[in-house]
């Protein structure tokens, strides 16, 4: 498949978990921190709302690809998961707090009700959403300034990603999410038909794309005196196509915006992001961790085959589903559109007496019939009979006991 | 490269036994919130399904109000269960470096049901009132079917953790690398996947129906509340008397593949036949004191023949047996609070079958209060006694924790610093159920308003 080895194959789907991460997951962290910077007053509790509103539906199932990454590199590459997770302990351990603040504040959101409660939890969204990012890039700066060493813990807990790389990673990672963010509460503000918050982030994509751009240059000279490897096998191709790309397609998603053709300009700011994991990737190549390369990681090749596999069977579940999502929310079929209604068939009534009762009989034998065969069967069928019969019994009991009792 | 994985043998950690705790603590927050993704979706559905069957709206507001109850739980769980992932290469990087090639497989599965369980209840929520009736109650059956799947799969790694198989160990390295069969072909699944499913609805019926048995014995009782009360308690009734079944069947497979794990259950020190069990009490010197003995009781109940032989603790050095009177107290706290909850599931079904009604005594609504609690006390001490019954090793007769576990520094803090935080997301779970409990119920005939702006 495109000319990768079967050894490369679950890396080549780990990154783009990770370039899907940072784009979808990054977005969400971006509205955090536009909730962080929104001050006070009825303006920026306006703009914290649209932040909520426009990622609320969708932030679980972008953070899942953090999960998909994860257990792909450690079915996969074993040996790198286990020496990147333990010597990056801190970093993650941050990264998974900030996590932990972010969805929980998700969660209390739809409890609260009074304006100052509110503030207070957007506020945790926004603690969470500098920490997570920061922590997440600095991991990736330690991986690419080659701080994780093989073994268990063999590198240093804390220099390995508070590092001049790391640092700029970090921050470089607030500053492309708070970009993306913009770009896309922007968009969606458009669609709903909301000038201001539309007007509002476009001037907000508009300044961070600038300041992003401009940290992108300053993080190419840290890079350069700090990890000098990374950087010179960044700069030559194939890397640097990637490199460039990005550049370019940032730069577009500036102009994009500023002509305010935002739907164009979402595209394009993810294609900028994604062409920076890309480039990473292609730098990198072979190598995984010093001394460790792709193919001495990855695990046996029928693992490996049949976690390709997976994948691709998870895959063809895996887009429909997103499509759906995507779709209902971004053609806005979610947004307040009365529901057809529904005309409300006659009250029936759930079943007579008679059919009750012969479920509740027949809920009695199932229940006796399952027992037996567990209590007396040593093997797998009269098991596996003995818990179908007791999943008909719990089955048939819902049935008999489905309808009301009025009487108390 | 041979070399890489001697990088990954036993090392220094002066911290083993904070990093068990901190593992045990995740999973003790963890699991019971995943106790409502596994059966809460199917009961909002259960309500929402009887909505469109009668029309009436009482149910709708019931489904709505709920979601939003499922919404919060969810996302709890979702963080928690990252905190897992990464815990598992933050503390047992030995144990992920050696074996993830041979069971990881099972979490990529699972990390697709993940993915669609979290999509689908982006659908489900954010659907109210925008979808068509039927469409809508569609949407929510893949996230009934996720939660089966999530944690079939992520059992499928437990169970493998404790009956492992599909790999071979030559020269300290692990080949011959079968996943199916590690994962789907071991003993241990077929009950751990029936016994947590089951699990999952009883502690989620017990807990929801204790909610409202605290409002009734406060007062708080009309329709609605009766409504809310029997939907799920219905369910965990059903469940909680074939709980006891196939707690039966975990602890014949135990006895047959761990006899260690078995002896440390039952506090049998000394290889018998016949072997007694005792009730209460606790072990020391050899044997069990203050417990009421049950002669030949465990190797009835373990091999069901009353002279069958019990391997005792001295079957293995000391240094390969469990803690024992932890893992006993917390096999015996299970099996109490299973038979209490069996107990009270008969009453409500005999009284829904032969009066045709909910039971009307204060008692049952006292005893259904403590039921909830007691059911999640009943899982945690289930997963105490699979999981510290299965120590010292990792992976059951090949890997011990000492070999699993992180050589990095600082396990004391990590372990502060996530204790504090999961002190505060209790806390917050605590304050969210009981705001949305206090939200105005919005009347029967509006029932949008139960949805909030969320
Ligand atoms: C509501 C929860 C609940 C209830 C009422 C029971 N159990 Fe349980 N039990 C669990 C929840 C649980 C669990 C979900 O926590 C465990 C941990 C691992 C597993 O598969 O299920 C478990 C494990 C577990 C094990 C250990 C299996 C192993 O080590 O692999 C045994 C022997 C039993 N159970 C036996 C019983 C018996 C005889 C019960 C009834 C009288 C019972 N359980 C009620
Ligand atoms: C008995 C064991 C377990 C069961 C039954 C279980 C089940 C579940 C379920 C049903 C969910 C869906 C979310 C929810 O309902 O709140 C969930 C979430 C999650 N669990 Fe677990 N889990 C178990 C153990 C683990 C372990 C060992 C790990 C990791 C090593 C893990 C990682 C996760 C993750 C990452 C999520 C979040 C998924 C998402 O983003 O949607 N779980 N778990
Ligand atoms: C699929 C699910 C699970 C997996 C893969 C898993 C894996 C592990 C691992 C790797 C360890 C550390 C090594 C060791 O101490 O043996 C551990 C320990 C432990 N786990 Fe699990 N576990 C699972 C489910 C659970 C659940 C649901 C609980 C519920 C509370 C639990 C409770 C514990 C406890 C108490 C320990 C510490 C044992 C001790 O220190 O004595 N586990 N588990």
């Amino acid at each position: 498949m495109l000319g990768l080895h079967l050894y490369e194959l679950p890396l080549f789907f780990a990154l783009q978990g990770v370039a899907l991460y940072a784009i979808l997951a990054g977005a969400d962290f971006g509205a955090g921190i536009w909730q962080l910077l929104a001050g006070r007053g009825e303006r920026a509790k306006r703009i914290r709302d649209h932040a909520h509103h426009s990622m609320a539906p969708v932030w679980e199932a972008n953070h899942v690809w953090l999960i998909f990454v994860l257990v792909i590199v450690w079915t996969g590459y074993p040996i790198a998961f286990a020496s990147m997770a333990s010597t990056l302990a801190v970093a993650l351990t941050a990264a998974g707090i900030g996590i932990v603040l972010r969805g929980v504040a998700y969660a209390l959101r739809s409890a609260s009700a009074g304006a100052a409660e509110v503030r207070a939890i957007d506020t945790l969204t926004a603690a969470g959403s500098v920490i997570a990012p920061f922590a997440l890039a600095g991991a990736a700066g330690a991986i690419a300034s080659q701080r994780v060493p093989v073994g268990n813990a063999a590198g240093d807990l804390w220099s390995s990603w508070l590092n001049p790389t790391s640092i700029m990673a970090g921050v470089l990672a607030l500053l492309s999410s708070a970009y993306l963010a913009a770009v896309y509460l922007a968009a969606d503000a458009r669609r709903e038909g909301d000038d201001e918050m539309a007007a509002i982030f476009r001037v907000r994509a508009l300044v961070a794309g600038s300041v992003a751009g401009a940290a992108a240059i300053a993080g190419a000279v840290v890079v350069r005196s700090d990890a000098r490897w990374i950087f010179d096998r960044l700069v030559e191709p194939p890397a640097l196509l990637s490199v460039a790309l990005s550049l370019l397609a940032g730069a577009a998603t500036l102009v994009l915006v500023y002509r305010r053709r935002l739907d164009a300009a979402r595209i394009s700011a993810a294609i900028a992001v994604a062409a920076v994991v890309g480039g990473w990737a292609l730098a990198q190549n072979p190598v995984l961790l010093p001394g460790l390369t792709v193919r001495q990681a990855a695990a046996p090749d029928n693992v490996l085959a049949l976690l390709v596999v997976v994948i691709l069977l998870g895959g063809l579940i895996l887009f429909p589903s997103l499509g759906l999502l995507f779709r209902l929310v971004l053609r806005g079929s979610f947004s307040a559109q009365p529901r057809a209604e529904r005309p409300a068939p006659p009250a029936s009534s759930t079943g007579g007496v008679a059919s009750t009762l012969t479920a509740t009989r027949l809920a009695g034998a199932c229940f006796a019939i399952g027992a037996a065969l567990l209590l007396l069967g040593d093997s797998a069928w009269p098991r596996a009979a003995g818990v179908a019969a007791l999943g008909a019994f719990i089955v048939l009991g819902l049935s008999a006991l489905a309808g009301e009792d009025s009487r108390e | 490269m041979q070399s890489l994985s001697a990088m990954f043998g036993p090392v220094q950690q002066a911290y083993l036994l904070e990093a068990r705790q901190m593992q045990a603590l995740s999973f003790a927050v963890h699991i019971p919130l995943v106790c409502f993704g596994i059966a809460f979706p199917a009961m909002v559905l259960r309500a929402e399904w009887l909505w469109m069957r009668t029309g009436d709206e009482i149910y709708r507001l019931l489904a709505m109000r709920w979601t939003k109850v499922m919404v919060a739980l969810f996302a709890c769980g979702v963080v928690t269960g990252t905190i897992l992932s990464f815990e598992m290469g933050l503390l047992w990087p030995g144990f992920m470096g050696t074996f993830g090639a041979v069971f990881g497989l099972g979490f990529a599965l699972e990390g697709f049901s993940f993915f669609v369980e979290a999509i689908f209840i982006g659908i489900y929520v954010y659907g109210w009132n925008r979808m068509a009736a039927r469409a809508h109650f569609v949407s929510g059956i893949p996230i009934v079917v996720a939660g089966l799947t999530g944690s079939l799969f992520v059992l499928s790694v437990n169970s493998w953790m404790n009956d492992p198989r599909g790999f071979a160990v030559r020269n300290g390295r692990i080949t011959d690398v079968e996943p199916f069969s590690a994962l789907f072909r071991n003993g241990h699944l077929g009950y751990e996947i029936v016994h947590m499913y089951l699990a999952g609805f009883i502690v989620t019926g017990f807990l929801v129906a204790a909610a409202y048995a605290v409002g009734r014995l406060r007062g708080r009782w009309g329709r609605y509340e009766r409504i809310a009360l029997t939907i799920p308690l219905t369910v965990a009734a059903l469940a909680a008397p074939v709980q006891v079944l196939v707690g039966d069947w975990a602890a014949r497979e135990v006895a047959k593949t761990q006899p260690t794990k078995l002896a440390a259950l039952e506090g049998v020190a000394h290889t018998q036949r016949g072997a007694p069990l005792h009730l209460l009490g606790w072990y020391r010197d050899g044997e069990v004191k203050a417990g009421i003995p049950v002669p030949k009781g465990l190797s009835l109940l373990a091999f069901h023949d009353p002279d069958a032989e019990v391997q005792g603790l001295d079957g293995v050095p000391a240094a390969d047996r469990p803690p024992v009177n932890v893992v006993r107290i917390a096999f015996q706290l299970m099996v109490s609070i299973g038979t209490f909850l069996a107990v009270l599931s008969i009453w409500y079904l005999f009284a829904r079958t032969r009066r045709k009604r909910v039971p009307s005594g204060h008692w049952f609504y006292r005893l259904l209060v403590l039921a909830g609690p007691a059911s999640v006390l009943a899982l945690i001490s289930g997963w105490v006694t699979t999981e510290v019954g299965r120590q010292p090793w990792v992976v059951y007769q090949v890997m011990r924790t000492t070999e699993a576990v992180t050589a990095a520094q600082g396990i004391p803090v990590g372990y502060a610093t996530l204790a504090a935080f999961y002190a505060c997301l209790i806390g917050a779970v605590a304050w969210i159920l009981r705001r949305l409990a206090r939200a105005p119920m919005a009347t029967v005939a509006e029932p949008e308003h139960a949805l909030g702006d969320s």
